[in-house]
């Protein structure tokens, strides 16, 4: 089966495409989410060293996830729009952007209050907050870059060079548990060893996670079609777009 | 199911405050999300097809 790629690469055929999507990955998202909360409240033990208050791992673990993963994912996209000068892929990194801080944002709030209990704290200067918290900096900061310059072209090649050499603090937040004596835990699920956790907690953080990927896919259809009227307002295209396509 | 009550369910081992806060803020953000982007959308379109009358 062979696929034109580059036929959806412009804003034209993508909008109505994403249009479609986006309800399947909002339903996909609810689905996952009831089965991740089910799961999380009234099958999953309590654990025996933190009571109950393990719960918010639940939402915790995906965030921070998520919060690496958006990054990557829209590095990558500002790449690829500075490298073939393709707009879409730039309008794809400023889709995402708000929902990667958004998951930062609830890593961190959720991380404060699992650690207010468990550690006595809110907050620690140690390597893995410092370090999603500068995420969270990297974030605001390639919004707030992308939306001070009014050219959308010069804005989309600042935020890619700024997405770009930002990247180097996802594996410094990866790893930081490893590098650095923190008093964050190290991961207790890692690809290649078997997960130092109880089957059941497992599979409901990681429903939860696959409710966040659906999520964020489902919100940033959204907005990328928002930007896309945004920027090609005056494209005869949209011009010609009717009641039912839009 | 092994919450004796709907109370202890709430209760969360004397973890409430931090597990429902948690969960409410995180809800919070997504629902806050969603509506905002609809709101944008809406302006979008609206403002799309006010020039496509023109």
């Amino acid at each position: 089966m062979h696929i034109n790629w580059f036929k959806y690469s412009s804003p034209q055929t993508f909008y109505p495409l994403a249009g479609k999507m986006i309800p399947w990955f909002a339903w996909l998202a609810v689905v996952f989410a009831i089965a991740g909360l089910y799961i999380g409240f009234a099958i999953a033990p309590t654990d025996f060293q933190q009571g109950e208050a393990y719960r918010i791992i639940f939402l915790h673990v995906p965030a921070a996830w998520m919060s690496m993963v958006i990054y990557i994912v829209m590095a990558g996209w500002a790449a690829l729009g500075l490298v073939l000068n393709a707009r879409l892929s730039a309008m794809m990194a400023q889709a995402l952007a708000p929902t990667g801080a958004i998951f930062t944002f609830i890593a961190l709030v959720t991380g404060s209050l699992w650690g207010k209990p468990m550690w006595g704290t809110w907050w620690v200067w140690d390597a893995r907050l410092t370090s999603e918290l500068i995420l969270l900096f990297l974030y605001l900061g390639f919004i707030a870059l992308q939306s001070s310059i009014d050219d959308a072209r010069r804005a989309d090649r600042a935020g890619a060079l700024l997405a770009l050499v930002g990247v180097v603090n996802v594996p410094i937040i990866y790893f930081s548990v490893k590098w650095w004596n923190t008093l964050h835990q190290g991961s207790t699920i890692s690809m290649g060893a078997a997960p130092k956790m109880v089957t059941t907690m497992l599979t409901g953080m990681l429903l939860m996670a696959l409710a966040f990927w659906m999520y964020t896919i489902a919100v940033a259809l959204m907005r990328v079609r928002c930007i896309i009227l945004e920027r090609e307002r005056s494209a005869e295209w949209v011009k010609q777009l009717s009641g039912a396509d839009l | 199911m092994h919450w004796a009550s709907w109370a202890a369910f709430f209760n969360m081992g004397g973890y409430a405050f931090y597990v429902w806060f948690s969960f409410g803020i995180t809800a919070f953000c997504m629902l806050w999300e969603v509506l905002a982007l609809r709101k944008r959308s809406a302006q979008a379109l609206r403002l799309t097809q006010l020039l496509a009358q023109e």
